[in-house]
């Protein structure tokens, strides 16, 4: 039984740190967005600005995988 | 481990793919044993030397097939690299060309079906990792001495206690570069994968209906098509920029 609560803890833990992602996903689009928004004003400068668009969008995704990574730890390592 | 089979219609577990099982018997797994994952590592070179080298042995001015494919891979690393680093990070080059055709093939040989994705591993992404992290730091100290360390001062911030408070923050950052870099490429390769397993298991409980699943499924491949190669390149990048900060400072 207390091994139970324990595994129940672990899963609505686990689940719970998942929603850090949704904060990934505001992220990432608002990056996105505000990208298509300047390319749309300025197209002449928008190729140049790419390579920025896809490191943005790769620092704004870090933390939400982080909130993967603590979801896989409370699943697989404690 | 959440391994068991559950009545819910799913007969393997969507993290089994990612398994390291011995390819010849089954002692167990010791420093030596021949794993899918070593398999796949030597499938992965294979694959970039039948790329890369053979093709370009008898190169000839107007390339071939295989021998342009080549050439629009080197131009797009190298153009990479003179866009961030100039000049002098060129000779880097050779380093960001290897990163990243080793984790274009990883990624793209992983979506075989039945394949196994070595870059799905933390265990290889953060060996990647810790190679960029120690050229950088090292590099930084070789180049710049003890004043390497003024990279996290940024004199352009307005007051010195703001500075004080960016410099904690900036040492911080630096020493998680070598977890979110390998961690977003692993976190990426794994959930996509598991995102088709899951919608895999999909197809046989929804009898006729399955079809459905099975269109997805389909555009799911091609996004993880594309988000193979986008974190190849997002490695590559954060690589060079990373470097960057070695070279150039601030």
């Amino acid at each position: 039984m207390e091994g139970d609560i324990a595994n129940m803890g672990q899963y609505i833990g686990a689940g719970l740190a998942t929603i850090g992602l949704g904060g990934a996903g505001i992220g990432v689009g608002n990056v996105a967005s505000n990208y298509l928004a300047g390319a749309l004003r300025n197209p002449a400068a928008a190729g140049e600005q790419q390579a920025m668009l896809f490191v943005g969008m790769a620092f704004a995704e870090a933390l939400g995988i982080f909130s993967f990574l603590v979801a896989l730890l409370l699943l697989f390592a404690v | 481990m959440a391994g068991e089979a559950s009545s819910g219609g799913i007969e393997a577990h969507p993290m089994d793919q990612f398994l390291i099982k011995p390819l010849f018997g089954d002692e167990g797994l010791g420093l030596f044993t021949v794993t899918n994952q070593t398999l796949w590592l030597a499938i992965g070179v294979l694959i970039a030397f039948a790329l890369l080298a053979l093709p370009t042995r008898n190169a000839t001015l107007v390339p071939g097939r295989m021998q342009s494919v080549a050439e629009s891979l080197y131009i797009f690393v190298r153009k990479m690299a003179m866009d961030i680093l100039g000049e002098e990070g060129l000779k880097f080059f050779p380093y960001l060309f290897t990163l990243f055709v080793f984790i274009l093939i990883s990624n793209v040989s992983g979506l075989i079906p039945a394949s196994f994705t070595v870059t799905s591993h933390i265990a290889v992404t953060g060996v990647l990792a810790m190679m960029v992290f120690l050229t950088v730091t090292i590099l930084g100290f070789v180049k710049h001495g003890p004043k390497f360390i003024t990279l996290f001062w940024i004199p352009s911030a307005p007051t010195v206690a703001l500075r004080v408070i960016l410099f904690a923050i900036e040492f911080i950052s630096y020493f998680v570069r070598p977890l979110s870099h390998s961690v977003r490429l692993a976190g990426n390769m794994m959930a996509g994968h598991a995102v088709l397993k899951v919608f895999a298991a999909f197809v046989p409980a929804m009898g006729v209906l399955g079809i459905v699943p099975i269109g997805a499924m389909t555009g799911i491949f091609a996004l993880e098509l594309l988000v193979a190669f986008v974190q190849a390149y997002i490695f590559t990048i954060l690589t060079c920029i990373y470097l960057n900060d070695a070279l150039h400072m601030h």
